[in-house]
C-alpha cells in the first residue's frame, strides 16, 4: 500500500455566482500517475486551480488534504512551498521580469533548493538542453511573446527545477508539435524518475500517455467525477468519446 | 466595524526607511535665520567670497523672487511651504575634504550608510558629496584629472582665475532667473553643487557622481550643477539625493544647467529619494549641439510635492534626446513631473519613455511638452507614458502638449494606464511567491526598462526602493 499524497473529500467549488465542481472525491497515492479527462468546459482546469488555491474560486464544501495537512484554506504560495505545482493551460506573461532571475527567485525561496549561483546556472543549463530550449530564452521576459509551445516548455522547466511532490499538468501537451511532444514526455518521465513525483495529468490526447505508466484514469463531466478506471479507460474514451458518461450522469439526475 | 487590521492604506511611517531615514545632530552648525532678506543673501555671498557679479546676480534674483507670484492655477499645492520658516543656508563647520578620513565622523557615517565611498572605490571616476548647504567631500581619480577633466564646486571654480570666466560665461544662461519664482529663489541663495568641464574629445570610462544629502530640518538645499561637455566628449554624470524625514517642510530648489557641444554625449542619471516632507522644486535644462546626444535617466521616489520637468533644447542638426524616467508616488505624495523637448535643429530626434506607479492615494501627473521649431525639418519625437495603479484610491494623469511648427516633422504620443492583474499575482504565487513578493516582482518588472538603463548598483538600489515602498503597501 502506498501513502496517500492528496485527498479531496466531498469538494464543491465555483465562482461567486456559478457552482462548477460538485462533490469531488479524489485520492492520489504518492508516486502515482493519474489522468483526468473530460469534455471541454467540464471543470478540469477549475479542479487544478482549486487544488492550487486560486482565490477566484470559492470552496463551498469539502476539504483538500495534502501530505497529511488540511490545505483547504491555504493561499497558493503556501501550497506551492508545500510541494504542489500546477502547469498552466495558459501560462501568464509577466513583462519586465527576466525568466532566469524569476527561476532563481523561486528556487532560492525554498530551503531544500537553495544553492550557489554557479550550480544553479549549471542545473538550468542542463534542463534547457534536455527540453531543447535555447539559452536565449533565459534572458527574455517571463512568457512575454513566447509561442504556445515555448510557454509549455517553460512550465516544464519550472517543474523540473522545483521538483514538487505533486504536479498537475493542465494540457501541457496541447499545442505542441510532434518533436516538442516527445521532448515534454521525456521531461515528465525525468520528473517522475528524479523525485518519485505524483502526477495528475489533464489531457485530451492519448499520445502523451503512451510513455507514462498510468495508475488511474478519472472522467469528469459537468463538474462531476463520473467514472474511474485503470489505464484502459483512456483507450475506451479515445475510441468512443464521452457520450456514455454524459448519458449516465443525466440518468442519475446530475445537472450542472 | 470589523476589527480586522486595515492593510491597504499604509502610513509612510510603516515603511522601514532606516537606510535613508536617519538624522545626525546639527550641533555646532552654522545656520542662517529663517526667511529671506538681502542681509542673508549678502552673508551667503560674503561667506563664499564671491566675485561682485555673482553677488549682484543674487541680489537681483532676490528682487525677482519677491516680485514674482506663485503659479497658483496648476500643479500640486505648495501652500504648506512657508519661506519664513525655511533656513536657506545651513553649513556643517567643516572644510571640504579630498579624503574621507578628513570628513567629520557623523557625516562620513551618513555617506557610508548611503554606500557612496564604496561606489567610488568600485565604479566611479569622481565623487562630490554635499551635506546641507556645502560640499563636504570632493575627489576625482588622478587619471581623469590628467585628461584635463575639471570636477569641482562652483565656489572653487569661481576662485580659480582660469575657470571664473567660464563660470561667468555659462552660469544662469540656460535657466533664466525669472523662469519661475523658485528659479529666482535658487539664484538668490544657491550654494554647493558641481562644476564639470570635459575637454573636447575626452571620454570618461566611469561616471562622476554627486550626492546631495539634506540633514537639517526646516532647511533648503539650493545646489547648482553646471556641466560643460566639449565637442566630441562623453560623460555619464549621476546625481543622488536623499534626506531623513521631518515633520517640518524642507525645500529643494536646485538648478542643473547642461551644455552638450557638437558630437558630444552626456548621460545624466538621477536617483532621487527625498523624504516625504520635501518640496522638490527643481529645474534642469540642457542645450545640445549638432550630432550630439543628451540622455536623461531618472528615478524619482521621494518628496511630498515635486515639480520637475527636465528640458532639452536640441539646437544642432541631428542632435538627439532620450528621456527614460520613472516616478513612484505613495501616500501623501503629489508628484508633478515630466519632460520638455524643444527641437530646433533639422533631423533632430527625441524619444521620451516614462513610467509612473501610484499607490496608497499617491498622485502622479505626467506632463510632456514637445515643441518643434520652424526650421526643424524632418524632426521626429515620440512620447510614451505608461502608468501602473496599485489600488483604486491613487491617481495618475497624463497631460501631453505639442506644438509643431514644421510641416515635415512628426510627433507621436502614447499613454496607457494599467493595473496588476489577479491572474499574474496568482501565477507568481503558484510558484511560491507571497502576495507581497509577487506584487513587488510585477512592479519591478514594470520599472525594468528604466532600471536597466542605470549602472548595476543603482538599478539594485532602485529595486530596493521599490521593495521598500511595496512592503509598506502590504504590511
Ligand atoms: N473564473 C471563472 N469565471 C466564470 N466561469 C468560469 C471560471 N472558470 C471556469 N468557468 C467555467 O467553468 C466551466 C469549467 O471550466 P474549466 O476551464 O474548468 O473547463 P475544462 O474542463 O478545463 O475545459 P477545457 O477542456 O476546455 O480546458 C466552464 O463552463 C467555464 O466557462
Ligand atoms: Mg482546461
Amino acid at each position: 500500500m502506498q501513502d496517500t499524497l492528496l485527498t479531496i473529500d466531498g469538494l464543491s467549488a465555483g465562482t461567486e455566482d456559478k457552482p462548477i465542481l460538485h462533490d469531488i472525491h479524489l485520492e492520489l497515492g504518492s508516486g502515482q500517475t493519474h489522468v483526468l479527462m473530460g469534455p471541454n468546459g467540464a471543470g478540469k482546469s477549475t479542479l487544478g486551480h482549486v487544488i492550487m488555491g486560486d482565490p477566484s474560486y470559492q470552496v463551498t464544501s469539502g476539504s483538500i488534504t495534502f501530505d497529511g495537512a488540511d490545505i483547504t484554506d491555504l493561499t497558493s504560495d503556501k501550497r506551492s512551498l508545500a510541494g504542489i505545482f500546477l502547469s498552466y493551460q495558459a501560462p501568464v506573461e509577466v513583462p519586465g521580469v527576466p525568466l532566469y532571475s524569476f527561476l532563481r527567485t523561486i528556487c532560492q525561496m525554498r530551503p531544500e533548493l537553495k544553492t550557489t549561483a554557479r550550480k544553479f546556472r549549471e542545473r538550468v543549463g542542463q534542463i534547457c538542453e534536455q527540453l531543447e530550449l535555447s539559452d536565449s530564452f533565459l534572458m527574455r521576459e517571463l512568457n512575454v511573446g513566447f509561442s504556445g509551445g515555448e510557454k509549455k516548455k517553460v512550465e516544464m522547466l519550472q517543474l523540473l527545477l522545483l521538483q514538487p511532490k505533486l504536479a498537475i499538468l493542465d494540457e501541457t501537451d496541447s499545442g505542441l508539435d510532434v518533436d516538442a511532444l516527445s521532448i515534454v514526455s521525456r521531461g515528465i518521465e525525468a520528473y517522475r524518475a528524479q523525485c518519485d513525483g505524483t502526477l495528475l495529468v489533464i489531457t485530451h490526447n492519448t499520445r502523451i500517455l503512451e510513455r507514462l505508466d498510468v495508475d488511474r484514469t478519472h472522467v469528469m463531466v459537468r463538474g462531476h467525477l463520473v467514472a474511474e478506471g485503470d489505464a484502459s479507460l483512456v483507450g475506451e474514451i479515445d475510441a468512443s468519446g464521452f457520450s456514455r458518461f454524459e448519458d449516465e450522469l443525466a440518468a442519475k439526475g446530475g445537472v450542472a | 466595524m470589523s476589527d480586522a487590521p486595515e492593510r491597504k492604506h499604509s502610513e509612510v511611517a510603516d515603511v522601514d526607511r532606516s537606510l535613508y531615514d536617519f538624522v545626525m545632530p546639527e550641533e555646532g552648525y552654522e545656520r542662517y535665520d529663517d526667511g529671506l532678506t538681502p542681509d542673508i543673501v549678502r552673508a551667503i555671498s560674503a561667506k563664499k567670497d564671491e566675485p561682485a557679479w555673482m553677488r549682484e546676480l543674487r541680489l537681483k534674483a532676490l528682487d525677482a523672487f519677491h516680485e514674482m507670484r506663485m503659479a497658483s492655477n496648476w500643479g500640486p499645492d505648495v501652500s504648506a511651504l512657508d519661506m519664513d520658516h525655511i533656513s536657506t543656508y545651513v553649513s556643517p563647520q567643516t572644510k571640504q575634504a579630498r579624503n574621507w578620513d578628513d570628513v567629520p565622523d557623523d557625516i562620513k557615517t551618513t555617506f557610508e550608510r548611503l554606500g557612496i565611498p564604496e561606489a567610488e572605490r568600485e565604479s566611479l571616476a569622481g565623487v562630490g558629496a554635499q551635506y546641507d548647504s556645502e560640499i563636504v567631500y570632493h575627489n576625482m581619480r588622478e587619471e581623469v584629472a590628467e585628461q584635463g577633466v575639471i570636477y569641482t564646486t562652483i565656489e572653487d571654480a569661481l576662485h580659480d582665475p582660469q575657470w571664473e570666466p567660464v563660470v561667468h560665461q555659462y552660469f544662469g544662461t540656460l535657466i533664466p532667473m525669472r523662469d519661475h519664482k523658485f528659479a529666482a529663489l535658487h539664484y538668490a541663495v544657491w550654494s554647493g553643487g558641481s562644476f564639470v568641464y570635459v575637454p573636447a574629445g575626452v571620454s570618461l570610462s566611469y561616471p562622476l557622481q554627486s550626492y546631495f544629502r539634506l540633514n537639517a530640518s526646516g532647511a533648503g538645499q539650493f545646489e547648482h550643477t553646471l556641466i560643460i561637455v566639449e565637442e566630441g566628449a562623453d560623460l555619464h554624470f549621476i546625481e543622488g539625493c536623499s534626506a531623513p524625514k521631518y515633520y517640518e517642510a524642507n525645500l529643494h530648489a536646485g538648478a542643473v544647467e547642461l551644455f552638450v557641444k557638437d558630437h558630444a554625449r552626456l548621460r545624466y542619471s538621477t536617483i532621487e529619494n527625498w523624504s516625504k516632507n520635501m518640496f522638490n522644486l527643481n529645474t534642469k535644462r540642457a542645450t545640445v549641439g549638432a550630432d550630439a546626444k543628451m540622455e536623461w535617466v531618472s528615478g524619482s521616489f521621494g518628496s511630498h510635492v515635486s515639480y520637475l520637468y527636465p528640458t532639452t533644447f536640441l539646437q544642432g542638426a541631428r542632435s538627439s534626446c532620450e528621456f527614460t524616467g520613472i516616478t513612484f508616488a505613495g501616500a501623501t505624495q503629489d508628484l508633478d513631473t515630466g519632460c520638455k523637448v524643444i527641437l530646433n535643429g533639422a533631423d533632430t530626434t527625441a524619444s521620451v519613455d516614462t513610467k509612473s506607479i501610484s499607490k496608497d492615494g499617491g498622485v502622479n501627473t505626467f506632463r510632456s511638452s514637445v515643441i518643434i521649431g520652424r526650421r526643424a525639418d524632418r524632426a521626429r519625437a515620440t512620447v510614451s507614458c505608461s502608468s501602473l495603479m496599485l489600488d483604486d484610491i491613487s491617481r495618475s494623469d497624463t497631460i501631453p502638449a505639442m506644438d509643431v511648427r514644421n510641416p515635415t516633422a512628426s510627433v507621436g504620443h502614447e499613454a496607457t494606464i494599467g493595473r496588476i492583474s489577479d491572474d499574474t499575482i496568482l501565477y507568481l504565487m503558484s510558484r511560491g511567491c507571497s502576495e507581497a513578493e509577487a506584487r513587488t516582482m510585477v512592479v519591478n518588472g514594470f520599472a525594468n526598462p528604466v532600471s536597466k538603463e542605470l549602472p548595476l548598483e543603482y538599478a539594485v538600489e532602485m529595486n530596493n526602493l521599490i521593495k521598500l515602498e511595496m512592503e509598506g503597501a502590504i504590511g
